[in-house]
């Protein structure tokens, strides 16, 4: 008994649609088998909240009058470094900006307290951003030098724009060196003195559709508390990875690149973040729903932690060097009772990404649907999937 | 009677040194040992409850400080602020005492405060910045 998007939407519009999260879903087809699960339910929607480095925003200031160019100048928003290469007053920032004043790890660890993640939440809380450029100044563009400040509700468009979220599992991180480290995955005591992991387990939503059978090109999607959509496949996005009997990559496999109207959304979803030691970046919350269209896709989003499992890799010695190898592996049940056992030792865990975030995302995203507010769209185009020949490379560097 | 709580952190090399011992012996302080850890960059961790006169406190922490222990009086709180917690977890492993318990049920972080000893490893490490040290 198939059903299509559009005869969903129909049912979302009357709000008769059943809309349940990933985590009822998995009791749900537990009691009713996948069958029936698939007859009842509608949507399933899924979320992840976590910190997501390759995330950024453009804006169009506006022109000022004597007009300049920041174009091929430079510009920064609250003393962060923004890009300048699209034009006159195209402006971009990436979440893991630094300011040039900024110590960085020269007092290691670095503290990073405000970088490009920060602007960027600033900007959507509706704070005024100092904006200082210099231009080299054209007969058309004769301004040279501005100081000033913006603001979200003046400028044109302010586009968040995320080359790489979503992450469809990823690795388990530990330090099997002797000294502490601090990671994007953040710090790391000695001696297996902990493991940290970054996903939304049986929430996630990439986890919840791993053959990206309804999640592609032109989706649309929670982002940020606003809608957006999922725009391309995501960097290093690497579907043909080994997967599990239920289709689970083992290693970090899809990515999606998403983008959205900044103004729409809410710096509650969006948070700057500070990575001891690495870096600044951005929190984002993403939300996806996945319309059940049959039963294999019911038996997708009733995916348990119990069923995920990671590669727990070394970031003391074999990460930064590039060997892709991994000690062991352990499931996000096992993750998220606290600690996990390797090499014979217990290891407590922590977790990057929030769970209870994730949860409020996803019951958000079902309280939009039920009340007729979002309605599903189809995809325009699929993701690069398992059995094309698309696959993430490493860089040789030329002699 | 003289009592007061503090927290001890002995680099690598002390770890080994019979320094309690000389504060009940040498200083005639009573002392209950409240905690010990070892802290992520492998330096040793005591939480103290000390008991005599208030001069034999005083040089028991020159005696201390002598050593190349740092001492540390418990006067600092160390607060989570609630609007910027994300409850994401990364501080649970890292806290030397185990002052932040995850929900089952919810999977939120609660701080309980008065096992935090103040070291600070949570306010440095949080990537939201939601742990402060109030003073
Ligand atoms: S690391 Fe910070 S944001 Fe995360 S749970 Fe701990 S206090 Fe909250
Ligand atoms: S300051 Fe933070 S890490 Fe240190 S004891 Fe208190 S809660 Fe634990």
């Amino acid at each position: 008994m198939a059903k299509t998007i559009k005869e969903i939407n129909e049912k979302i519009k009357k709000g008769k649609a059943v809309v349940v999260t990933a985590s009822e879903m998995i009791d749900i087809l537990e009691q009713k088998g996948s069958q029936a699960a698939a007859a009842e339910v509608d949507v399933v929607t899924t979320g992840t909240f976590g910190p997501m480095c390759s995330s950024g925003a453009y804006f169009n200031t506006g022109h000022t009058s004597p007009k300049i160019k920041f174009g091929g100048g430079r510009v920064t928003l609250n003393n962060i470094e923004a890009y300048t290469g699209f034009a006159a007053v195209d402006i971009c920032i990436g979440a893991s900006a630094v300011s040039y004043d900024d110590p960085k790890n020269k007092v290691y660890p670095g503290e990073f307290n405000y970088g490009g993640g920060h602007v960027i939440e600033d900007l959507v809380a509706g704070k005024d951003i100092e904006l200082k450029a210099d231009a080299y100044g054209t007969d058309c563009y004769p301004g040279k030098e501005l100081k000033t400040k913006i603001n979200i509700n003046d400028i044109n468009e302010a586009v968040l724009f995320n080359p790489r979220n979503c992450y469809q599992n990823y690795n388990i991180a530990v330090n099997l060196s002797d000294k502490i480290i601090y990671t994007y995955m953040g710090a790391l005591k000695p001696n297996l003195g902990n493991a940290n992991y970054c996903s939304a387990g049986q929430l996630s939503p990439l986890l919840n559709d791993p053959y990206y059978k309804t999640i592609g090109i032109g989706t649309k999607i929670f982002l940020g508390g606003g809608i957006g959509y999922v725009s391309w496949w995501g960097t290093q996005h690497n579907p043909t990875v080994k997967r599990n009997d239920l289709g689970i990559p083992l290693t970090p496999a899809g990515t999606i690149a998403v983008t959205g109207d900044l103004k729409q959304m809410e710096s509650k979803w969006l948070r700057g973040t500070s990575m001891l030691g690495y870096g600044p970046t951005l929190t984002v919350g993403i939300g996806i729903p996945i319309p059940i269209l049959n039963e294999e896709i019911a038996q997708y989003t009733a995916i348990r932690d119990k069923d995920i499992s990671a590669a727990i890799v070394d970031y003391g010695t074999a990460y930064p060097k590039g060997i892709n190898e991994s000690i062991g592996r352990a499931t996000y049940a096992e993750l998220r009772s606290g600690t996990i056992k390797i090499s014979g030792k217990e290891v407590p865990t922590g977790s990057l990404s929030s769970y209870s975030k994730a949860v409020e995302i996803a019951d958000t995203l079902k309280q939009w649907i039920e009340k007729g507010e979002f309605l599903l769209t189809e995809s325009v185009a699929s993701l690069p999937g398992a059995e094309s020949d698309y696959k993430l490379r490493s860089f040789k560097v030329k002699e | 009677m003289y009592a007061k709580k503090i927290v001890l952190h002995f680099p690598h090399s002390l770890v080994n040194k019979p320094i309690l011992h000389k504060l009940s012996r040498d200083y005639e302080l009573e002392f209950n040992i409240l905690r010990a850890s070892i802290t992520p960059d492998e330096e040793g961790l005591l939480v103290l409850e000390l008991k005599g006169d208030e001069p034999d406190y005083k040089n028991a922490l020159e005696y201390l400080k002598k050593e190349g222990v740092k001492v540390q009086t418990l006067a600092q709180d160390v607060i989570m602020d609630e609007e910027k917690c994300t409850h994401c977890g990364v501080c649970v492993p890292m806290c030397p005492v185990l002052a932040f318990h995850v929900e089952p049920e919810t999977k939120k972080v609660i701080f309980i405060q008065d096992e935090c000893i103040a070291c600070g490893v949570c306010v440095d490490i949080c990537p939201m910045n939601a742990m402060e040290v109030k003073i």
